[in-house]
């Protein structure tokens, strides 16, 4: 059983990864990988899930000034797992299981002994699993490339 | 003047139970669901998001079955939805030069670096019916086909060629600027660029449809062209106030359209193309190329350009451009108006007598 104290070297970036990972799989994944843990530790809400919204910001011109471009659904939750370690989820959409589990995870993988475990277990399939989509939708998208060719018609000629 | 009216209640229940039975149509038809919609109903659930101003594809579905696919109506709903949510955050500006590009093309370049990809589009259909639609035989579909493709790889933004020779303006972040917000302060003209492309962004796909298609014919024109269109998904990005680190909520799709426009100049600076942007939720490149288009005029201001047309003038395009607006403001003249009437008439009246010199005719029983 990990405890609190293996939590606090995590840096920023891994764990902006995990918790983006955890945010765009499906709900299903991370069901799936709460119950394959073998000890599943007691947590209390700090913050239960609830649904809000953020105001998605573009750029004129893709680079220039910053606009509203208008919001999206939102699901939030935090968690405090029995080890002592808080986690927090933000989860586009309105799935609070969703958001709840990512928190737990999020929870779970500042501590060192989930964190080796679920490496394998859970991030890297969910990893393995939003590149492959991407893989797909990238090679149906290749097959319609086109080369446009210009022709000179012919009426100015004879 | 408005004067209540009462009563009519049972009739009104009557009307909407009545609504819910026709809206459900013949029962010996399935019921329509949510996932279908979803899934297979994508325009209009993406119109219905932009239009509604929020991004989730089951909401915009119910909106949509609730509306009788009703597109106006829906994206009442869905705003009148988004009301009853706090807001959490404002997202770090997304970044659609990272872009997972499944729709990326150019009407000013034909060869350039990434290529032209048309994805799934209407563009070159025939527009011919096609009956074997109406079977269901979908499941038999022929798969797409796929070639190799060069994931993770940012795709370059066309207008960046024109910029590295400074032949266009450039589009600078201006990140001291917090972008105004029409949501939460009253409009006040002029306005900010940024607030005019979250009208825009959010304003009825017909109004700006025939806005732009007006500066094309004559009023306001400023010869564009499509530079890039470009249709994916980008990740939303936050940094909650408990973390304090950018951390991605999800992915959304987005298309994003940039037009190049005819050049200005002035006597200290040199000619160079100018840039119309339309950026909306899903694939909608009607909307976004009609927002450029409308962005384009909306700047004759700014630009030292004569504002001679409709689509020029910002007060006219903002105030007439949001449909749940628009439709509340006509549609109100349904509502009982019995006593505003009975005063009108009753002038008529008394304008009609003294015209024909005659003493005033007894006022009408109530």
């Amino acid at each position: 059983m990990a405890t609190s104290e293996d939590f606090g070297s995590t840096e920023f970036g891994d764990r902006r990864h995990w918790m983006g990972l955890f945010a765009k799989t499906d709900v299903g994944d991370l069901e799936q990988g709460w119950a394959n843990l073998s000890d599943r530790p007691e947590y209390k809400f700090l913050r239960a899930p609830e649904t809000g919204l953020v105001m998605i910001r573009g750029r004129a011109g893709g680079t220039g000034q910053a606009f509203n471009m208008g919001e999206t659904t939102v699901t939030r939750c935090a968690v405090k797992l029995a080890n002592g370690s808080t986690g927090h989820a933000y989860v586009a959409g309105r799935n609070r299981r969703h958001a709840e589990l990512a928190a737990v995870f999020d929870g779970l993988m500042q501590c060192k002994d989930y964190r080796l475990m679920l490496d394998g277990a859970l991030l890297a399939p969910i990893e393995r699993k939003l590149v492959s989509r991407r893989q797909q939708a990238a090679a149906k998208t290749a097959a319609t490339k086109v080369d446009f060719f210009t022709l000179v018609r012919g009426e100015d000629e004879c | 003047m408005y004067v209540a009216v009462k009563g009519g209640k049972r009739a009104i229940d009557n009307a909407h139970r009545l609504l819910a039975e026709e809206r459900r149509g013949n029962k010996d038809v399935p019921e329509l669901t949510l996932d279908q919609i979803r899934e297979q109903m994508t325009g209009a659930v993406d119109r219905v998001m932009t239009e509604g101003s929020v991004y989730d594809r089951n909401l915009a579905a119910l909106a949509i079955k609730q509306a009788r696919g009703d597109l106006v109506e829906a994206v009442f709903l869905l705003r009148a939805f988004r009301t009853t949510l706090p807001r959490f955050a404002a997202s770090q500006p997304i970044d659609t030069g990272k872009m997972t590009v499944r729709r990326r093309i150019s009407a000013t370049y034909k060869d350039l670096p990434g290529g032209q990809l048309l994805g799934p589009t209407f563009d070159y259909t025939h527009r011919l019916l096609d009956f074997s639609l109406a079977e269901e035989t979908g499941d038999h579909l022929p798969p797409a086909d796929t070639a190799p493709a060069d994931v993770g790889r940012a795709m370059p933004r066309v207008l960046d060629q024109l910029d590295r020779e400074g032949l266009i303006e450039s589009e600078v972040p201006t990140d001291n600027i917090e972008p105004g917000d029409l949501t939460r302060d009253p409009l006040s003209f002029p306005v900010d660029r940024s607030v005019r492309l979250q009208n825009l962004a959010r304003g009825d796909e017909g109004f700006l449809l025939a806005l732009a298609y007006s500066t094309q014919r004559g009023y306001g024109r400023n010869h564009p062209f499509a530079g890039e269109i470009r249709m994916g998904e980008v990740a939303v990005e936050i940094v909650p106030e408990e973390l304090g680190f950018p951390i991605e909520i999800g992915e959304i799709t987005v298309t994003e359209c940039e037009m190049v426009n005819q050049f200005s100049g002035s006597a200290e600076a040199p000619p160079q193309f100018t840039r119309g942007y339309g950026l909306v939720f899903g694939q909608q490149d009607r909307k976004a190329m009609s927002m450029a288009l409308v962005d384009r005029a909306l700047r004759a201001r700014e630009l030292h350009e004569e504002i001679e047309a409709p689509a020029q003038d910002e007060e006219f395009v903002m105030y007439h451009s949001d449909a749940v607006e628009a439709q509340g403001f006509v549609q109100h003249l349904k509502l009982p108006h019995y006593v505003d009437f009975q005063s009108e008439l009753e002038l008529i009246r008394r304008l009609r007598s003294s015209f024909q010199g005659q003493a005033p005719a007894p006022a009408a029983a109530e």
